[in-house]
């Protein structure tokens, strides 16, 4: 007989010992999935590690998948931490990626020091306000945000591929005669390419260093202030933060727009750090808001720990790229990111609770 | 010909696409009224529709295509059961997760992958079976006897599990469980059972709901098919205020706003109009729909089940 009872504190180890563990059983419930289906697992997953995080090369292109994670896990973390299911990161990341572009393109080639901030503050803009549509709905008609915001998934995505594919908008590239024939976006300027810094042999995008400051302010911000705060006792306890007379609805929309502003970001620093134009295959098909999610949930919306968290999963991301072919079936990553998730959500069982194994209750209640 | 005028074709594909919207939410519908919410509907499609398919492909059975889709979805409900019913994880979350893992990234494409079923022409497909003189019927016929067998399961569907969850001592249990677990308990039914069993049969609608588009409607198999079919089926069952009647008009209304980017095409209909335009309309609405629909429910007091999305643990009661 097991019983669970609830814990009265949360041991500190617990909160690494858990999602450690369940990175482990995802590795073992992933090894199934591919016995099953008759591929060799360890041959897999050390081509996966290798691929992923095995020589410099491969850490470099880890490094650029994981920016936009660690935008993109940030979103997710910040509004989740509010109860605030914000699910639309991925729309949102379109929406900075298409307001960066443009930022980019407009400014033109004068200085660096114009177009990337401007980009950046452009990026977060679009993604603020994309997300500020669920949060207005859901702060004055009590509006489900998370379908609303994931239906604008489907409908940024369907924006991004009409300003290149279907139509002669500013972001397309109508100049060159090959672009007639295969729509592309425009190229970006050179002063609207995020200057890279160099850490040994090691290339860290620009996007990488903002995202890792953001997550700093988002644990400032969390922790050390009032809004912080409320935002936390408003996840927590909606009643009691109402009788407390914090201000709900406020908290929405501003936690919704940061939310927003973050995947936003890392909208415009796909533009400016990797593909220098606005692709929307490439980002329709990379689902980095998605990744998001289990990112924010598998570091408990800690904003130092999404940014460890997207390092690996970018690396499962970027193996996963790399990878793809006739032996490495495409939905491998997300059947694995799947499997983290689910073991994370089930370790988190034993973070609240514990197990306590005693032969019967009759037997408990006799010696009682 | 009326039978080619454009607003029959119209609802003709309102009925078509209705249909798989219709078979998810009414399996939504009955996880929900037992307490559970479950996000994961569109990755459970997903796996219907590719595992349908692969059914078909290797037995020719369409019968036995539609049981094995069903078995597929109840199987990815059951990962979401045991999370949330018996480790009482966050209900959103685990939605989410299913979704991920099952999605049009994950598991529904690598099995798609696996099995080689992309670029294959179906081998059976479910088809019109009504007498002829039927379906060619003025208005009618088309919208509603030039249909798949599909369909007239659907409207059984409904009109079962109406009648189940307000004529039967089941269907009682089952809204006890939804409303107030404790009292049900109290009263000695197995709150656990009545939940697993709700998620599993939602999940196994879900995957038959999947199956609609490989062996009817496309039929083939493409990465993430349902297109976010599995996400307007969790809208409907709002818009639907929980009822079953409801979700069938429901279906057909978003039905209509996928079938109306394909009825206008195919017509030339205009065309100067970008075609993104018409295909965002069933999101767009779908966010509409849910804005009238929340603010209304507030209004009336038609609202979810009291318990949707809290684990039941009987010792903190």
């Amino acid at each position: 007989m097991i019983r669970i009872e609830r814990r009265l504190a949360q041991p500190k180890w617990l909160l690494f010992a858990v999602p450690v563990g369940s990175v482990v059983v995802a590795f073992g419930l992933m090894t199934v999935v591919l016995l099953i289906t008759h591929h060799p697992p360890l041959h897999t997953f050390s081509r996966l590690l290798s691929s992923g995080f095995g020589s410099t090369q491969s850490l470099n292109d880890t490094l650029v998948s994981t920016t936009p994670l660690i935008f993109t896990g940030l979103c997710a973390a910040v509004a989740f931490r509010m109860q605030l299911f914000n699910i639309g990161g991925e729309g949102q990341l379109y929406a900075g990626a298409i307001l960066g572009a443009a930022a980019g393109i407009a400014l033109g080639n004068h200085s660096g020091w114009l177009s990337v901030p401007a980009m950046i503050v452009a990026g977060a803009v679009g993604g603020a306000a994309l997300a500020l549509i669920p949060a207005i709905l859901r702060a004055f008609f009590s509006t489900n945000e998370i379908i609303t915001s994931l239906m604008l998934n489907y409908v940024g995505a369907l924006v991004i591929n009409y300003l290149i594919f279907d139509s002669l908008s500013y972001w397309r590239d109508t100049s060159s005669p090959t672009a007639k024939v295969f729509p592309q976006g425009k190229t970006l300027p050179d002063a609207a390419s995020w200057p890279a810094s160099h850490v040994g042999a090691l290339y860290l995008p620009f996007g990488l260093l903002v995202g890792v400051v953001i997550a700093a302010i988002v644990w400032l911000l969390y922790t050390r202030t009032r809004f912080g705060f409320e935002v936390q006792v408003i996840g927590d306890s909606p009643r009691a933060a109402s009788y407390a007379g914090m201000r709900t609805r406020r908290k929405i929309l501003a936690v919704m727009a940061l939310s927003g502003a973050i995947a936003g970001i890392g909208g415009a620093s796909q533009d400016g750090d990797i593909r220098h134009l606005l692709d929307p295959r490439g980002l329709t098909a990379a689902g980095y808001g998605y990744a998001g999610i289990v990112i924010a949930a598998l570091a408990r919306y800690n904003p130092f720990a999404v940014c460890f968290v997207a390092f690996l999963l970018g690396g499962l991301q970027n193996a996963g790229y790399t990878l793809q072919g006739v032996d490495f079936p495409s939905g491998l990553v997300g059947v694995m990111q799947g499997l983290i998730l689910f073991c994370a959500l089930g370790g988190e069982l034993l973070v609240r609770y514990r197990l306590r194994f005693a032969r019967s209750t009759r037997s408990a209640e006799a010696a009682a | 010909m009326i039978n080619n005028s454009v607003w029959v074709v119209v609802l003709a594909s309102a009925v078509t696409y209705g249909t798989p919207l219709l078979y998810a939410a009414l399996g939504e519908l009955l996880t929900e009224r037992s307490g559970v919410l479950n996000l994961g509907v569109e990755g459970m499609m997903l796996i219907g529709a590719v595992m349908g398919f692969w059914a078909v492909q290797r037995t020719g059975s369409l019968l036995l295509a539609i049981v094995v889709a069903a078995v597929a979805g109840a199987s990815m409900a059951l990962i979401h059961a045991f999370l949330v019913i018996t480790l009482r994880a966050n209900q959103i979350v685990s939605g989410l997760a299913l979704t991920i893992f099952a999605g049009a990234a994950g598991l529904s494409s690598y099995l798609g992958n696996d099995l080689n079923l992309a670029d294959q022409p179906a081998r059976h497909a479910f088809a019109p079976f009504l007498p002829k003189s039927w379906q060619t019927a003025d208005v009618v016929g088309p919208i509603l006897f030039k249909q798949s067998a599909l369909v007239y399961a659907s409207w059984a569907l409904v009109v079962i599990i109406a009648l189940y969850l307000n004529r039967t001592r089941f269907g009682l249990n089952v809204r006890a469980v939804g409303e107030a677990p404790e009292a049900a308990d109290a009263m000695g039914i197995n709150v656990t059972a009545y939940r697993y069993v709700h998620t599993m049969t939602g999940g196994a609608l879900a995957g038959v709901g999947g199956a609609c588009f490989t062996l009817w409607i496309t039929p083939q198999w493409v990465d993430g098919i349902t297109a976010g079919a599995g996400w307007i089926a969790i809208a409907l069952v709002i818009f639907a205020f929980w009822r079953p009647a409801l979700c069938l008009i429901g279906a057909y209304l978003f039905g209509a706003f996928s079938g109306i980017p394909f009825a206008f095409q195919a017509r030339g209909i205009l065309t100067s109009i970008p075609p993104e335009l018409f295909q965002s309309l069933p999101y767009v609405m779908t966010i509409v729909v849910l804005v009238l629909v929340s603010s209304a429910g507030a209004r009336r007091r038609l609202g979810a089940p009291a318990a949707l999305g809290t684990p039941y643990v009987r010792e903190e009661r």
